[in-house]
């Protein structure tokens, strides 16, 4: 592995949010385009729900970014180049094509979720029925799908930021992108299995929400495997003792779940929705030991 | 007007007067930091937004098992290849006339990916700017035909400055002269790494013992980019089948 004398970029909490919050919102609008396109009729009330959480989760996404920039009113510059005002676009730099898939993402992500707010009956404004209407035809389904394959890459894209440096572990695997983006399809299903119970017509897809999130756990542990023997002994680095309890909530958010869907009686007595908050911590604590753990 | 301009440190002839670093903040009005008594006289501990000029103390023991003290003025590369140029999402960080790396003040909006990329441990983030920040080759003074402060004040011609391909030679003559008298720890930095640095070095010792990657392990970031996309695309394939069997099945319960 290169050895480089690197400077921590000093990336923190804002970053670590916007990783969880750009993985959740990716990982739930791909699940509703899904459940929309692939699912029974039974299943539009979770589809509809998965819109309505992609969107403020994606919200944030970008109000956290300026914040943790050294000049946040300077956040435009991502995009435009103040001195030449040509577009700025490096594809080599995850960061830049991030900027622009997350603006991309952004727009999908609003007008599906304003046609969820319209079918939900929550919404009549004509401008909003107009793009409902146009949302339920063919176009619609088109628009979903490449929604949805921006949402993947707002999911994935952050560990591809990470390993594109010189930093020692983030830039000494390859699996940090695949890993932050199995995270995410488990965040977002998990959010949606929580909040399957709070809309009558979502409850009936609770067991298809909790099927998928143990197959993207089980991906997200075949990620972890491949992340630890990517980095060998370099690994050792992220056990610090100080790391330790955040590993222990990786483990419980992806083994306990998995486990709790294979007991007897799951589905019952809230388990679903305990699983998903521990899905959620275990997506949070990953975050936060790849992102603190390479940079002290 | 326009050349390609270039640094040869000779860490042979620092005697760590950190005249450099004096110079250097005198001229770009840094402030600096508090200091820090560390190792040696370093008081400064490495480049950073402050310190564009870093002389190491770096204690190592000779053959003869004395210690002695390998100093080196570190500084700023201005890569040929650069690490920080390469992922800087707005192009603040720019190529001057002069071939020397330079990050734009009024278009750099402080997301520190620059930080993270260079591997020479040379970008600061300066908390009150808000700025990534550099040693700039003194650009001002290079467009005023004056040389870098730091070149101007070392008083034993440690730093060198000049033409880059006059500072190859000179370098080259002085290695070969190291090396007729007996130095064969002595060898050159700079010629091979991220496709030639426009600073140069001359070492007595590997490059990793003054903080420098290897020749093999100077390496870009962009190095990352396919296998990380390919290891993303492959998950989000597996996650896809995964969510159509998922979905795919009837019934409520998994």
């Amino acid at each position: 592995m290169p050895q480089h004398f690197v400077a921590p970029p000093q990336w923190e909490w804002y970053i670590v949010w916007y990783f969880f919050l750009g993985g959740l919102a990716g990982g739930a609008y791909l699940i509703g385009t899904l459940l929309r396109l692939l699912g029974d009729p039974r299943d539009e009330g979770a589809a509809r729900l998965a819109f309505l959480v992609a969107f403020p989760a994606m919200a944030i996404c970008p109000l956290l970014l300026t914040l943790d920039l050294g000049h946040p009113l300077r956040f435009w510059h991502m995009m435009v180049n103040s001195r030449t005002w040509a577009l700025n676009f490096k594809y080599w730099s995850p960061m830049s094509v991030g900027a622009w898939a997350l603006l991309g993402f952004g727009l999908f992500a609003t007008l599906s979720f304003i046609e969820a707010l319209v079918r939900d009956g929550r919404l009549g404004h004509p401008i909003a029925r107009g793009i409902a209407a146009v949302m339920g035809g063919a176009l619609g389904r088109v628009f979903m799908v490449v929604g949805a394959l921006l949402g993947l890459f707002v999911a994935g894209y952050t560990g591809v930021l990470l390993s594109v440096s010189n930093q020692p572990i983030w830039s000494d695997t390859w699996a940090l992108g695949g890993l932050f983006l199995a995270s995410g399809l488990s965040v977002g299903a998990a959010t949606l299995a929580i909040l399957a119970r709070t809309r009558a017509d979502a409850f009936a897809t609770e067991g298809k929400l909790t099927r998928a999130d143990r197959i993207f756990i089980v991906l997200e542990l075949l990620l972890l495997v491949a992340f630890f023997a990517t980095l060998g002994a370099l690994a050792g680095r992220l056990f610090a003792p100080r790391w330790i309890v955040l590993w222990l909530l990786v483990a419980i958010g992806t083994l306990v779940p998995l486990a709790m869907s294979r007991a007897p009686g799951a589905g019952r007595r809230g388990s679903p929705v305990l699983a998903g908050w521990l899905v959620l911590l275990g997506g949070l604590a990953l975050r936060i030991v790849v992102i603190f753990g390479a940079q002290m | 007007m326009a050349r390609t301009v270039g640094f040869f440190t000779d860490t042979t002839l620092c005697i760590g007067c950190k005249a450099c670093e004096v110079a250097c903040k005198e001229w770009n009005e840094l402030p600096g930091h508090a200091p820090k008594f560390l190792d040696g006289f370093d008081n400064t501990g490495r480049l950073d937004d402050q310190n564009w000029r870093h002389v190491q103390f770096l204690e190592r023991t000779t053959p003869t098992g004395s210690v002695a003290w390998s100093m080196m003025s570190d500084v700023c590369k201005h890569c040929s290849l650069a690490s920080c140029m390469e992922v800087c999402p707005t192009n603040a960080i720019i190529r001057t006339e002069f071939d020397t790396v330079y990050i734009q003040p009024d278009v750099c909006n402080g997301c520190r990916d620059c930080i993270a990329a260079c591997p020479y441990d040379v970008i600061g983030f300066n908390e009150k700017t808000g700025l990534a920040q550099k040693c700039t080759f003194c650009y001002g003074r290079l467009q005023n035909n004056l040389m870098p402060a730091c070149a101007k004040a070392c008083p034993t011609e440690s730093i060198k400055f000049g033409d880059l391909s006059e500072m190859r030679t000179v370098a080259t003559t002085r290695l070969k002269q190291l090396q007729a008298q007996g130095v064969a720890t002595a060898q050159l930095y700079g010629e091979k790494e991220y496709g030639g640095l426009h600073a140069l070095f001359l070492l007595t010792d590997k490059p990793e013992a003054y903080k420098l990657p290897s020749t093999d392990n100077a390496v870009l970031p962009s190095r990352n980019n396919m296998r990380s996309y390919l290891g993303s695309l492959a998950t989000a394939v597996l996650g896809l089948v995964g969510a159509v069997i998922a979905f795919r099945q009837r019934g409520g319960e998994g």
